[in-house]
């Protein structure tokens, strides 16, 4: 069994597929629900939420 | 999970370091540019070597990358990294005296470093120069690095990790991954600076490059992809476009950028199968670079008019057009049959100095005029200076860009012409002539990006002193009162 991971011939084709596949699992985990689309979107306001009124553009 | 709504004021964060970090990033990039400006004079004018192997273009060159990719953006990555982590995290860094660690040790392995290049000392791996002693020195400041920021993570008041923090975490972790295995060696004495690589031949190169193009792709990319994620959104005073955009974006980049490095060794004693691997990657990665652009871009979307007002957002949007543009060219050169012509070639250089000075040093100017007067709670010193700035970088970058295109794809074309009997059409010497007056245009061009960094430097000089100068009159109004 070792034997047959320890073959790059065998291993390389497994790492592609392992990779691939979380890649997708993630790409679907971001984009498969629409309440989970919503939750991740208001993330994007973290930036914003320890404005100390200094946030407009200075200069 | 919920975000949670917190206003804190500037005094709860850790902003001491910030300010040494930013300052030093600003020194660093007038030294490098300066240096870089002079070893591009002396491509064109060979008199500035003055017959000396101190001022050699050899032993300049690593002090210029040294000086501008370490001392400026790292410098640079360490000081918005700090600002973003505590301001995401809403909490005070971790870590004590490991703080101040990671700005004493990083300063000390940029000076050491530009010594031993100097004085004629070099591991010749590309960007990691360093010998063995300045490596464990950058391994412990790395590791400390890394501490300090975990451990501010794992203390947030805020549930959710911000998406940046990931684009700076990746590039801690892979930075530290790169530089141990890319730095094994084996010293030849235990008082000589001198050691051996622990690969050899072909294994050596591929580490090399390996080490080369991930350095590009976690140090010069991922991580001031955070510094985007959080100052454009913050300067333009707009949520990021799409969250859930940036977040393949991350996983996307950190699952391609390891491969590619080999398209760096196209047509060389690499395996042929290991080259077509690096450009087959290199050609997927223009998918999330360009989703990543278009993120930032259409963050302003709506408010396109603080381009025209405004020359910080401006430095910011035009980082994020030069991140495109050398993003499509780097797949584009990854290309074997494109490759064949543009390698060992001034094409390169250009195309990287296209993503170091439009991407890299825009986006940091563009963060540092952000963060500078809210570190030193004031204004900025010189609007007006911001766009003098903003214009000679950017005439600057596209003198050097232009120049060298030109003289890189003529150099490429001038290498493989046969005449009719099959016989090489020039002699090296004859494109080495070819080449003189893009060699002038680019020292010009350097010389823009340089003068642009001097009025930054003098501006942001004269910010920190009116914001110091406002803080001793407020205590002494208080001390009155």
């Amino acid at each position: 069994m070792l034997e047959w991971f320890a073959n790059p011939a065998n291993s390389k084709p497994l790492g592609l597929l392992i990779f691939f596949v979380t890649f997708c699992l993630i790409v679907l985990w971001v984009y498969g629900s629409r309440k989970r689309s919503e939750r991740l979107e208001a993330h994007k306001n973290i930036p914003f939420l320890d404005d100390d009124n200094k946030d407009t553009p200075h200069g | 999970m919920t975000t949670t709504a917190y206003s804190a004021p500037a005094e709860q964060y850790d902003y001491e370091i910030i300010k040494k970090f930013t300052i030093m990033a600003i020194v660093w990039a007038v030294v490098g540019m300066f240096v870089g400006v002079y070893i591009a004079s002396e491509l064109a004018w060979p008199w500035l070597n003055f017959d000396s192997p101190y001022f050699s273009f050899g032993r300049f060159r690593p002090v210029h990358t040294g000086a501008v990719i370490f001392g400026f953006g790292g410098s640079a990555l360490f000081a918005t990294s700090y600002y973003v982590v505590q301001r995401t995290c809403q909490t005070r860094l971790w870590g004590g005296g490991l703080i101040p660690f990671t700005f004493w040790g990083w300063q000390v392995v940029i000076v050491l470093a530009a010594l031993s290049y100097v004085t004629g000392y070099s591991q010749g791996r590309e960007y990691a120069e360093m010998e063995w002693p300045i490596d464990i020195l950058i391994e412990l400041v790395w590791v400390a690095y890394l501490a300090i920021y975990i451990g501010t993570l794992m203390k947030r008041k805020q549930p959710h990790i911000y998406v940046a923090n990931w684009f700076y975490v990746s590039f801690i972790l892979a930075t530290a991954l790169l530089h141990t295995f890319n730095n094994l060696a084996v010293p030849v004495g235990l008082f000589t600076l001198k050691s051996y690589s622990l690969f050899s031949g072909p294994m050596d190169a591929m580490t090399q490059w390996w080490y080369g193009h991930n350095a590009v792709g976690f140090f010069l990319t991922a991580a001031f992809l955070g510094m985007m994620y959080y100052f454009v959104p913050k300067h333009a005073g707009r949520p990021v476009y799409s969250y859930r955009l940036s977040i393949v974006h991350f996983w996307a980049l950190s699952f391609m950028y390891m491969w590619v490095g080999t398209h760096h060794l196209h047509w060389t004693a690499l395996p042929d199968w290991a080259s077509t691997l690096g450009a087959t990657f290199s050609i997927m990665l223009l998918l999330p670079s360009w989703g990543g652009m278009i993120n930032g871009i259409m963050t302003l979307s709506g408010a396109w008019d603080k381009m025209r007002t405004d020359p910080i957002m401006r430095f910011m949007i035009v980082a994020l057009s030069f991140y495109g543009m050398s993003t499509f060219e780097g797949p584009l050169m990854s290309l074997k049959d494109v490759n064949a012509l543009s390698h060992y070639t001034d094409w390169t250089v250009g195309h990287v100095h296209s993503g170091a000075l439009g991407w890299v040093a825009m986006i940091s100017f563009g963060s540092i005029y952000h963060m500078l007067p809210r570190l030193w709670n004031t204004q900025m010193y010189s609007v007006k200076l911001i766009n003098v700035h903003f214009w000679l970088a950017t005439v600057g970058v596209l003198l050097y860009i232009v120049a060298m295109w030109i003289s890189g794809i003529m150099q490429g074309l001038m290498w493989r012409a046969f005449d009719d009997f099959g016989n090489l059409q020039y002699s090296f010497v004859e494109s080495v002539a070819a080449m003189h007056p893009f060699y002038a245009m680019r020292a010009i061009g350097g010389l823009f990006f340089l003068t642009g960094m001097c009025v930054m430097a003098y501006n942001c000089y004269k910010t920190i002193r009116q914001g110091q100068a406002e803080a001793s009159n407020a205590a002494a109004v208080a001390q009155a009162a």
